[in-house]
């Protein structure tokens, strides 16, 4: 049985700091050694920022939590050093079952869009994930890069200045003060820095309780993922059942509100019903069991000052759909580009209030589509409970009526229509998809792919146009990328970044988000474009 | 603007309400429920546009 989340990854060592006579100035600061502080902290090293992280515990997620990354997030993951190990770790899988009452609905095969290097999604433990970028954090300390994870560091208290913020640790060896520059909170659901900072987190919770098992069992059940909804086993809820690498299966089933958590958790009350689902004959070994509430919020602002949150602290959403973790690599991604040019006083730091704009907005939409997913799992009144079993009825006759089963829409990337760092979409017959303020679609290339071209930095992207290699505006270097329609004989690169134009010459940000397009070159635009997607025309 | 048409428009109408009438005759409250519902999930996709359906969900709220 795989118990890597037993083995401590990152243990208490004494930091110098604690015996420093005042306390000592960082760079940055981020609270959390879960996915998204860590993503975070290599992003910044990446870029030769310092970074101190810090985090209550020694270990990586307890249990598998998040089993489900998207391809954008993986695509992210990659400029960070770690998606490639993840896909190749994790389950791919195509066919997906529904279940109702007694019987099989339907069935789907997604299909995936082809041209990516990254499939639409991978099943992975999250203790693989976490432990992935903590070893691309220690071969980026190898390599001379300013990060550093403190283990069992808990942050008691944290004071906020105009200026700085100053940071109260509780190790195993006593207490220590630390400051930061810029604190970035990536310390969970719970996080105790909302709390200290006496900030709200508003939104819906679910008044339903979900059993979470994850069980090693070698079945020969294909790689499907398979959802029912008023199984005889689960009688007027609904059960989940996905395949994780190493023979690990993750089985959610809705127990409704009115349970004892502690008793339903119990080996004892779990096995029996698991057996019920997978049959007495099948062998399987209890890995990891949670019960979960689940809720949607968010908080109002994800920045205040110099503490800016990122993931879980700063949005919450329910599982269906996956986009926890999935979201908060896009945070990330979204801030620490802007966090850098702010500290290399590169860009104003309304720069950072873009990052609240945009990630706010990506918060809503992934909120909005958990809810929707939620709603249609667990109907909340009578009448909803008649129209999703309609839906479903329906489903098993009639193909128009499955697009409208909702038992979690994959998260897709948030394209930010109406950013302020925008500018107008000057392409005339451009794509949809690749309208300002979009994720850049990849698109094969010879031997290789687009994004890895993409990444860390502004690039102008020309398509059968003409421009110069590159320039300069305020110190942020541009740097020309010269393709030809022709360079991917698939014809994807034409179809997902020309559409009906000739030409096309795009300003992409380091987030390989499209900042400005249009059909030609031109200087004064194209630096008015810069300066827009940098903050200095807010 | 929606298509939605709200004057008269069923083909032998007398026989559309008969035949709604008999389609529902002997079923229990939970299966007319049931059946009403899948009836609206069919008539929405024959429909298909947002702003029509829209204008219908509207319509239906004002009762006279
Ligand atoms: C059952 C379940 C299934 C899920 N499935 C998916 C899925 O399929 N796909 C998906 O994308 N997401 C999924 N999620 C969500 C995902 O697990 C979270 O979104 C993700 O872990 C958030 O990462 P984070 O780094 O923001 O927070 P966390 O992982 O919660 O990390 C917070 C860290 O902060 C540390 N910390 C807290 N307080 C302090 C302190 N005072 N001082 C120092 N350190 C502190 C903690 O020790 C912890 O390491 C799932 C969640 C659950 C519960």
């Amino acid at each position: 049985m795989n118990k890597i989340f037993e083995v401590p990854l990152y243990a208490y060592e004494r930091s110098e700091d604690q015996d420093a006579p005042t306390p000592v100035r960082h760079p940055v600061v981020v609270i959390g050694a879960g996915p998204i502080g860590l993503a975070a902290a290599i992003d910044l090293a990446q870029r030769d920022v310092p970074v101190v992280v810090l985090d209550d515990n020694d270990k990586v997620s307890f249990g598998s939590r998040a089993i489900c990354f998207a391809q954008r997030p993986l695509e992210i993951l990659d400029r960070l050093g770690a998606g490639k190990a993840m896909v190749e770790k994790g389950v791919e899988w195509d066919v997906g079952k529904v279940y109702f009452d007694e019987r099989q609905v339907y069935q789907f095969d997604l299909m995936p869009e082809a041209g990516f290097q990254f499939p639409a999604f991978i099943n992975l433990q999250q203790y693989y994930f976490e432990d992935y970028l903590v070893q691309r954090a220690r071969a980026l300390q190898a390599e001379g890069k300013p990060i550093e994870i403190r283990g069992r560091n808990k942050v008691e208290a944290i004071g906020t200045h105009d200026d700085h913020v100053a940071l109260e640790i509780e190790t195993p060896e006593g207490a220590y003060t630390i400051e930061a520059d810029w604190l970035i909170a990536c310390d969970g659901a719970n996080s105790p820095t909302r709390r200290m900072l006496g900030l709200d987190f508003v939104g819906r919770v679910f008044e339903d309780n979900f059993l979470i098992a994850d069980v090693v069992m070698e079945a020969d059940f294909p790689t499907e993922r398979w959802f029912w909804f008023d199984p005889p086993f689960n009688r007027g809820q609904s059960a989940l059942l996905h395949k994780q690498p190493d023979g690990v299966w993750r089985i959610d089933l809705q127990l409704g509100w009115d349970i004892d958590k502690e008793e339903e958790k119990k080996p004892e009350n779990v096995i029996p019903r698991l057996k019920q689902m997978l049959g007495d004959d099948v062998e399987f070994e209890l890995e990891w069991v949670s019960i979960y509430t689940f809720q949607c919020r968010r908080m109002e602002k994800f920045r205040h000052g110099r503490v800016l949150f990122a993931g879980d602290s700063a949005h919450q959403v329910s599982p269906f759909g996956a986009r926890g973790a999935n979201s908060g690599v896009q945070d990330t991604d979204n801030l620490i580009w802007k966090l850098k040019l702010v500290m290399d006083g590169h860009a104003p730091e309304a720069l950072l209030d873009t990052y609240n704009a945009e990630r706010v907005h990506g918060a809503d939409e992934n909120i909005l589509n958990s809810t929707r997913s939620t709603d249609f799992i667990t109907p909340k009144s009578e009448i909803s409970r008649v129209l999703r079993d309609a839906v479903l009825d329906l489903s098993e006759r009639y193909e128009f009526a499955r697009p409208l089963v909702n038992s979690g829409r994959l998260s897709v990337p948030c394209t930010y229509d109406g950013s302020p760092l925008n500018s107008a979409d000057a392409l005339d017959g451009g794509p949809h998809r690749t309208r300002p303020g979009s994720p850049c679609p990849d698109v094969p290339l010879g031997e290789g792919f687009l994004l890895p071209l993409l990444a860390d930095r502004f690039t102008l992207l020309t398509i059968d146009a003409d421009a110069p290699d590159g320039f300069e505006e305020d110190g942020i270097p541009v740097t020309r990328l010269a393709l030809k329609s022709t360079d991917d004989t698939s014809r994807a690169l034409a179809r997902r970044y020309l559409g009906d134009a000739k030409s096309a010459v795009y300003l992409i940000r380091p987030d390989q988000h499209v900042a400005a397009r249009r059909d030609a070159w031109n200087e004064d635009l194209f630096r008015a474009a810069l300066r827009r997607a940098t903050g200095k025309e807010l | 603007m929606s298509d939605l048409i709200l004057t008269p428009n069923i083909e032998s109408h007398d026989d559309f309400y008969a035949d709604l009438l008999a389609a529902h005759e002997g079923l229990s409250k939970a299966e007319s429920d049931a059946y009403n519902a899948r009836l609206i999930l069919i008539l929405a996709n024959q429909i298909g546009e947002r702003d029509t359906l829209r204008a219908a969900l509207d319509a239906a709220k004002r009762k006279g």
